[in-house]
């Protein structure tokens, strides 16, 4: 489903750019793009070391597994083929939280120490689980308490009552993941997207 | 209610959560025993594999919303659903805010940059803009990265679960705001 919407993009910005007559433009955000990746992903290595330091730390200690316990009743229903105990749980929670807070350098590595432990207990490692995809669905979501670039570009363009937007965001985002919950847990019981159609390749 | 208050808090503990936890998990390691630093180093090796492991999938995902971005096919897009959307009500301004909204999020934060500094930061376009941005996330790029950085390659019904929620946030977006403002 990516690949379609990638050759949509691609063939959709190649078309319009025909009309808009921004070919030469297209073609250099295109190499610079890609230029831009790579420097984003190289940024990323130093906090992404300090946090999965921590968060081995935190594994080692049983912090992780602590939190996993507190937050069971929840879990259990939304990941059932992860152990309760599993170290996931824990850092599922604390992506979340993080991610609730807006403390966003560290909900990513958090986040991908948890897709490390639902790797861990993934037979087939090119194709995504369901706890991984529900994991995402929530994560995409984009559960937070207050919504700090969007405030922060309303005071910019002179904004004198900017928090007005706090409540109906909340609103929002609750209704938001809701759906992604609901929407996600449904199609992973459609026979399109179960895993015996996904071959394993390497 | 009182968001100011509200506000302070939170933001006092967005200020002290990492120091807390920087103190916190060594100091449980130390009571546990752990052996601290080497501990902390051997998790931290894991960060070079990953931001390398992440690199092909961003690279591809940026190739082509670069693209997108850069061609004018926003706008085309925009005029093409404006007939349909205009059904509901759905105001013009931010329809491309809403094609972009999965797609990147600093192009996100520039358009209702953009929609905020044309109508001002009380109006009522600039603060629905404000409640799409705010209440969504940047969902194809979090699968990239996190898809990525375990080297999955079939995301199966991630994709279409984040984009029907991302939908579904829009559409809930500009109905509370029409409620609130």
């Amino acid at each position: 489903m990516l690949g379609y919407i990638w050759l949509f993009l691609i063939i959709t910005s190649i078309i319009a750019a025909a009309f808009t007559g921004r070919v030469e433009k297209v073609t250099f955000a295109a190499l610079n793009s890609a230029k831009d990746a790579v420097t984003i992903s190289i940024s990323l290595i130093g906090i992404m070391a300090l946090w999965l330091g921590f968060m081995n730390l935190a594994e080692k200690s049983g912090l992780i597994s602590l939190i996993s316990g507190l937050i069971k009743p929840i879990t259990k229903r939304l990941f059932p083929q992860v152990p309760p105990d599993n170290p996931a749980i824990g850092n599922i929670a604390l992506n979340f939280s993080a991610n609730t807070l807006g403390v966003t350098n560290a909900a990513t590595p958090i986040g991908i120490k948890a897709m490390e432990d639902l790797q861990e207990i993934n037979p087939k490692k090119t194709v995504a689980t369901n706890a991984m995809c529900t994991f995402l669905a929530i994560n995409t979501a984009g559960f937070q308490l207050i919504p700090a670039s969007a405030i922060a570009i309303l005071i910019a363009a002179g904004a004198k009552n900017p928090t007005v937007i706090v409540a109906p965001t909340l609103v929002t985002t609750i209704i938001a993941l809701c759906t992604a919950i609901f929407v996600v847990k449904t199609l992973e019981k459609l026979p399109v997207f179960a895993v015996e159609k996904y071959k394993e390749e390497e | 209610m009182d968001f100011g208050f509200i506000k302070k808090i939170l933001d006092i503990i967005s200020i002290w959560a990492i120091p807390v936890i920087f103190a916190v998990i060594p100091l449980t390691a130390l009571i546990k025993k752990i052996p601290i630093y080497e501990t902390f180093i051997d998790g931290a090796k894991e960060g070079f594999d990953v931001g390398v492991r992440i690199i092909p999938y961003l690279v591809a995902i940026f190739f082509a919303i670069g693209m997108f971005k850069e061609s004018g096919a926003i706008d085309m897009l925009a005029q093409v659903l404006k007939p349909v959307l205009d059904i509901i009500h759905f105001p013009v301004d931010v329809i491309p805010l809403a094609i972009i909204r999965p797609l990147s999020g600093s192009g996100a934060l520039g358009i209702m940059a953009d929609i905020a500094n044309q109508y001002g930061g009380d109006s009522y376009l600039a603060r629905m803009a404000a409640v799409m941005v705010g209440s969504s996330e940047t969902t194809l790029y979090v699968l990239a990265v996190y898809f990525g950085s375990v080297g999955i390659k079939k995301f199966r019904h991630a994709v279409l679960a984040g984009l029907i929620a991302d939908a579904v946030g829009i559409f809930t977006a500009v109905f509370i705001s029409r409620l609130f403002f």
